[in-house]
């Protein structure tokens, strides 16, 4: 994380990674409510960019907003532009079911399908055509489980059931999951507020190795949680997003008096 | 009283006293009394159902059946056209020489009515089976008339007098005389499983109103089941929340309750009359049974798929299903337990309902076994209604055994239904 502070010497600048999803002046309603207010972001390429704020701020709108699952909560409308690869992800043409493929997804409460761990992580790329023939696929189950960091505790059991691993093993295997389909981006909506310190740790080590090959947003409640394993922060308050940038900044010099607030633990 | 000013530092504490305690402890004894009071009402208005019928119905499971000595005279058969043989007067020949002094048309006539109708049919099926049979003199059981089946089983009471029986003295004193002979014996009735209706009792069965049943509802099934589900599927989970779709639901609801005769006016006026199908066919009683247990199908697949857990459905979203992947894969199989309970529930209504089938046509006095779907038939509901209205003493009985067999039907379907449920059955 402290290398990205570092390259501010000027002999060497490393150029600033590609923007990966760039959301512009988005604003949410529910019915008549307005959820989040001309909210604009820069997520960077295999950066980790950490979503923080008090309870119903509106981040966890924002995320769903990126994998467009707010379009099956009928009253839930979405305006302004999201892009990932410079391609608007709401644009008519858009098949929503391939952008959630390549956009994966990881909920609050660990939600294994109830069906064998193997089916688990084997379910995404057999409906995406991503293998071919049974060993194509033991492969790719493999591997998805060895980046999860989940293999060796599974390996004998893979015929098992999903829902009868524990809180963190089962979060680690909604990981491999959605991993296997090999997305782009990775949306993680407060993956360890329902599991123990030790989980925790093992799934923010996680992170830092899988953001070598993906983008990945995450929503927390934890400030220390933000504080390790972003690399930008962006603070959100009211359904506005008041301040974005570098994660040493937001933490140590805030522009704007709220984050201040916040991160002082004046309110939130 | 507490004087509240004074004592306002003290706080109130719960009544731990014992007559407190045990007040309680009465009020939740006497519920758990008036808890098994209700299970032993249930259960012993069940055995008061169950104890009258196979009480009434088992004496159905056996027939009396006589011994006669019957010569097979070439002369009464000609091999060449077996089924033209004299068999009647075969049968009577045989009844004579065991009483050889019998005499007179009446006094004939009676005796000749020991022994069931049907036993010319039986000697010549036997014969066309055998006909190295031809030319010799063996003995055969057969079947006794109804009413001595009756006087056997202790139905005809011996004791009132003649006129007010079905059976008159002589034909008493004939049977006891063949009884004491050991030429009487009671025997499983095989009849009652393997024939159709008949006007005769001893002759009548079960099997053409079993067949019947299990056409119908098959066909209810193959109709019901999926039509229900796909219904239930897509106004749960497609189906968009607007006002149509809420009148659709209410209507749906008002279905279920709607009286099955009306399904079956309703199978009269458009199957029968307006596209001309055949009456009282299984095809046309099982479109109407359908019709009437499509919405209960519905309104427990609706249900069954609510209580699935919406995680799932995002869990499959979210690694890239569609939303049909989403259903048929994850959600579908999830519901499948109370989906399969629901439909079970309607084929068994199904499966009792007469009225609607008395629309179309099933009340017809059905003979042979039907085969094919567009054949005529009838069903087991109404075979009990036709033999619960018959004259004959000896019908009482089959009545009776013939709920006895619809009451295995009804535990067959439910048994597959258990084992179907389990098989789908997952923890989450």
């Amino acid at each position: 994380m402290s290398e990205a502070i570092e390259a501010s010497t000027p002999d060497v600048e490393a150029a600033p990674a590609p923007t990966k999803v760039k959301a512009e002046n988005v604003d949410v309603f529910y019915a008549e409510k307005q959820a989040l207010f001309g909210v604009s972001l820069d997520v960077r390429e295999n950066e980790v960019t950490a979503l923080i704020g008090p309870s119903g701020c509106g981040k966890s709108t924002f995320l769903r907003c990126i994998n467009r699952m707010n379009d099956t909560i009928p009253i839930c409308r979405v305006t302004g532009d999201i892009a990932i690869d410079e391609q608007d992800i709401y644009d008519p043409s858009i098949d929503v079911v391939q952008l959630r493929a390549r956009v994966g997804m990881v909920f609050q409460k660990p939600n294994p399908f109830p069906k064998s761990i193997y089916e688990n992580v084997a379910y995404g790329p057999r409906i995406h055509g991503m293998a071919q023939g049974k060993a194509d696929i033991d492969d790719l189950v493999e591997s998805s489980l060895q980046r999860a960091g989940l293999w060796d505790e599974v390996k004998d059991r893979l015929g098992e059931p999903g829902t009868g691993l524990s809180g963190g093993q089962q979060q680690r295997l909604c990981i491999a999951r959605a991993i296997a389909v090999n997305p782009d981006v990775i949306l993680m909506d407060e993956p360890c507020s329902a599991l123990d310190p030790i989980a925790t740790a093992r799934i923010e080590e996680l992170m830092d190795e899988l953001r070598q090959n993906y983008t990945i947003m995450i929503v927390t409640h934890s400030m220390q949680q933000a504080a390790r394993v972003s690399q930008r922060t962006a603070f959100f308050h009211l359904g506005y997003l008041v301040e974005s940038g570098p994660t040493e900044m937001i933490f140590t010099n805030p522009d704007d008096k709220r984050t201040q607030d916040y991160i002082t633990g004046r309110f939130g | 009283m507490t004087d509240f000013t004074a004592n306002q530092a003290v706080a109130r504490k719960p009544d731990f006293s014992d007559a407190h305690l045990r007040k309680r402890y009465r009020a939740e004894a006497r519920f758990r009394m008036y808890g098994i009071a209700a299970i032993f009402a249930a259960l012993a208005m069940l055995a008061v159902l169950l104890g009258s019928i196979v009480t009434t119905g088992v004496s159905a499971f056996t027939q009396t059946e006589i011994a006669l000595d019957v010569t097979l005279d070439s002369s009464q058969i000609d091999p060449a056209a077996i089924a033209k043989g004299n068999y009647r007067k075969i049968v009577r020949d045989a009844i004579r020489a065991q009483f050889p002094d019998v005499s007179g048309r009446r006094d004939l006539r009676n005796l000749y009515k020991i022994v069931s109708s049907g036993a010319d049919f039986t000697l010549r099926r036997m014969v066309e089976a055998d006909p190295s049979l031809i030319g010799t003199t063996r003995t055969v059981w057969f079947k006794s008339s109804a009413d001595i089946d009756q006087l056997n089983k202790g139905a005809i009471p011996r004791d009132v007098p003649e006129a007010d029986r079905r059976v008159n003295d002589d034909q008493i004193a004939w049977f006891d005389a063949l009884s004491g002979d050991d030429r009487t014996r009671r025997s499983f009735n095989t009849t009652f499983f393997t024939s159709g209706d008949s006007r005769e009792p001893e002759q009548a069965g079960v099997w053409g109103a079993v067949v019947g049943t299990a056409l119908t509802l098959l066909v209810t099934l193959v109709l019901s089941f999926p039509v229900g589900v796909m219904a239930a599927v897509y106004l749960e989970e497609f189906a968009p929340k607007n006002r149509w779709t809420d009148l659709i639901e209410v209507n749906i609801n008002n279905l279920a309750a709607v009286p099955s005769i009306v399904f079956g006016l309703l199978g009269l006026a458009v199957f029968l009359n307006f596209f001309g199908m055949p009456r009282s066919a299984p095809v046309v009683g099982g479109m109407v049974l359908a019709l009437m247990t499509l919405p209960t199908v519905i309104i427990a697949g609706r249900a069954a798929l609510q209580s699935v857990p919406p995680s799932i459905r995002e869990a499959a979203l979210g690694v890239g299903a569609s939303p049909l992947q989403t259903v048929s894969h994850h959600v579908l199989p999830l519901a499948m337990p109370g989906i399969l309970t629901g439909t079970i529930i309607g084929m068994a209504r199904a499966l009792g309902e007469t009225a609607p089938l008395l629309m179309i046509g099933m009340v017809a006095f059905i003979v042979d076994i039907p085969r094919g779907f567009t054949d005529a038939a009838t069903v087991l509901p109404v075979q009990v209604f036709l033999w619960a209205d018959a004259p004959e003493r000896a019908f009482v009985e089959r009545t009776s055994a013939a709920i006895m067999v619809l009451l295995a039907f009804l535990i067959v379907m439910n048994l597959a239904a258990v084992l179907l449920r389990r098989k789908f059955e997952r923890r989450w």
